[in-house]
């Protein structure tokens, strides 16, 4: 006869064994269409490109190759791809701009929403949900008409005689940033009201008592404390920017490329889907390694105060 | 000064929120109003008119690229919040396992990859599997969908089952009532709430999808969001504003909905 011992182990077993069935849809389904196809791009990446597209299967290195250099076509030797690196260049700096310029905006912004009276507090989340849940496209086209030399700036500054001739803004840098800053805003601001909600309003007050200033209360006290919310809210932001598809479609008018722009030009016209895999890799590298920044940052940070 | 002096100021913290609050709604404000413009251009202003709405309600490539995005929605919603409710289950309420820290990065694995670069994997591995099959039916934007959905309709089923003890389920055991019965009448009611914010949410990501379903996509398949995609490409009609309106809407009710379901306690 089994021991007590043993039947509570074999409950153990068997309750592990149902909690993986039960998991066990979703993962599957995950596998198929979002992990598994990922380990195909790796694949795709060290093949030839086929004559139409897709891909011969026969190794090259070709692709990783060219994803920082050019073959020259006449003597066959190796320099530097202008362009991509131009366009890497580009595309990191736009998504760590945005990510600065939402953090600027989205501290002060969730600070106010934290610090208002509890009743209040949902009404002011709740107007920071509909945008962020509102369709990204249609918040990018909004975007496109107050921008545009017609849009709504333009017109109020030429009304006013500040200008005299609209300024483009539209088809540029500066309108991929402001497109992006716009619709990625609510991504920072959430996270860190999340942590602000948190916060202990005694602590600030012990800083006052000791003849902090604002700033300094804010610097050594609020800002240490919601630190969690301000790396996870970069991190929400810098992700998708970095990978922004539809922002430089839209608002840069298919000029001004950023990563996302290159590696589709790779499956379609540029029909090199070995280069527009290496390249995928490259950014979802460039992801992998923010992240582990994310989380050995918020180990660090882990010691809970208070 | 002491009865002035408020802990909770930052000078300049107030303006600037109020400068996020009005920049975040005045684009979209501006949308819906170019969405009731008389004239055919989005420059001039010509009274007010529904022309643009009737228009697009007689464009029957928005009327189909409305039901696909609808259907595939639907359809990926619902197999989601399943899955999502089922994994919720097998995460939850439990002391650590083998396997369950991989649970948790697997079913937020969509969520770390920028969708560029899940686009550009499912394009690869789907083109071969339609080789393969022949098949080139809506199943893939569907299962594409369902996967990404999970994750979001996973986050507040979890939150709702973490917030439930075991103690009126193990009630229900003591009283004999199998396993399922328990589930059907304890475990189900009370995370309702939860399942219908997850199906909401699961919803609105997938109607919202436009850089996936772009890679995925076959030739006409195109589902609102990349039929407006192509239109803004081309050049742009307040037809698009007045699409954008209705699709706002409907967003803005769904968001409504959840946040209620989602907030209410018990």
């Amino acid at each position: 006869m089994a021991s007590a011992e043993e039947v509570a182990k074999a409950a153990e077993r068997r309750d592990v064994r149902d909690r993986w069935l039960l998991s066990a849809p979703a993962l599957l389904v995950i596998l198929l269409a979002a992990t598994g196809p990922l380990l195909i791009v790796l694949v795709y990446s060290f093949l030839t490109p086929g004559a139409y597209g897709d891909v011969k299967w026969q190794f090259s290195p070709d692709a990783w190759i060219s994803v920082f250099m050019e073959r020259d076509i006449f003597d066959d030797t190796l320099s530097v791809a202008v362009a991509h690196v131009t366009i890497f260049w580009r595309s990191i700096k736009l998504a760590v701009v945005t990510t600065l310029a939402t953090l600027a905006l989205g501290f002060p912004t969730a600070y106010f929403m934290a610090t208002r009276s509890e009743k209040t507090r949902d009404l002011w989340l709740f107007l920071i949900t509909i945008p962020f849940w509102t369709n990204l496209l249609i918040r990018t086209f909004a975007v496109l008409q107050i921008i545009r030399n017609e849009g709504i700036i333009n017109t109020i500054l030429l009304k006013l005689g500040i200008i005299s001739a609209p300024i483009q803004i539209l088809y540029t840098d500066t309108a991929i940033l402001i497109g992006m800053a716009y619709v990625y805003l609510p991504l920072m601001v959430l996270p860190i009201y999340a942590s602000m909600e948190k916060l202990d309003f005694r602590l600030v007050e012990a800083g006052y008592d000791l003849y902090a200033t604002r700033f300094k209360v804010l610097r050594k006290i609020i800002f240490p404390l919601v630190k969690p919310g301000v790396i996870a809210g970069s991190i929400l932001v810098f992700i998708p920017a970095l990978g922004a598809y539809v922002t430089p479609v839209v608002l840069g008018g298919g000029k001004n490329m950023m990563l996302s722009n290159l590696i589709e030009l790779q499956f379609g016209q540029g029909r090199n889907w070995p280069l527009g895999s290496a390249l995928s890799i490259t950014v979802m590298v460039i992801v992998m390694l923010a992240l582990l920044a994310y989380v050995r940052n918020a180990g660090r940070s882990g010691v809970r105060h208070g | 000064m002491a009865s002035n002096f408020s802990i909770k100021h930052q000078p300049g913290f107030t303006a600037i929120a109020a400068t996020c609050f009005v920049v975040l709604y005045l684009p979209i404000i501006v949308l819906v109003a170019y969405a009731f413009n008389a004239a055919s251009s989005t420059s001039e202003w010509g009274g007010f008119s529904l022309r643009w709405f009737q228009s697009a309600y007689q464009n029957t490539q928005v009327i189909d690229a409305t039901l696909r995005s609808f259907q595939i929605g639907a359809i990926a919603a619902v197999l989601s919040t399943i899955f999502a409710t089922m994994a919720a289950l097998a995460t939850t309420r439990t002391a650590p396992y083998p396997g369950l820290t991989f649970k948790y990065a697997a079913i937020n694995q969509p969520l770390m990859v920028p969708e560029i670069v899940t686009g550009v994997a499912l394009l690869i591995f789907f083109s071969r599997i339609k080789i393969f099959t022949g098949y080139s039916g809506l199943g893939y934007l569907i299962a594409a969908h369902t996967a990404f959905c999970i994750p979001f309709a996973y986050l507040p089923i979890r939150a709702r089952l973490e917030n439930m003890d075991l103690t009126l389920e193990r009630a229900a055991a003591d009283l004999y009532a199998t396993p399922w019965k328990t589930f059907r009448r304890i475990t189900l009611p009370l995370l309702w709430p939860g399942i219908l914010a997850g199906l909401m949410l699961a919803f609105v990501i997938s109607l919202d999808d436009v850089v996936i379903t772009e890679f995925v996509k076959s030739g006409g398949q195109d589902t609102l969001p990349t039929y407006m995609l192509g239109q803004i490409r081309r050049g742009v009609t307040p037809e698009i504003n007045a699409i954008s309106t209705a699709f706002l809407l409907l967003s803005v009710a769904i968001v409504t909905l959840f946040f209620f379901v989602s907030r209410k306690r018990d």
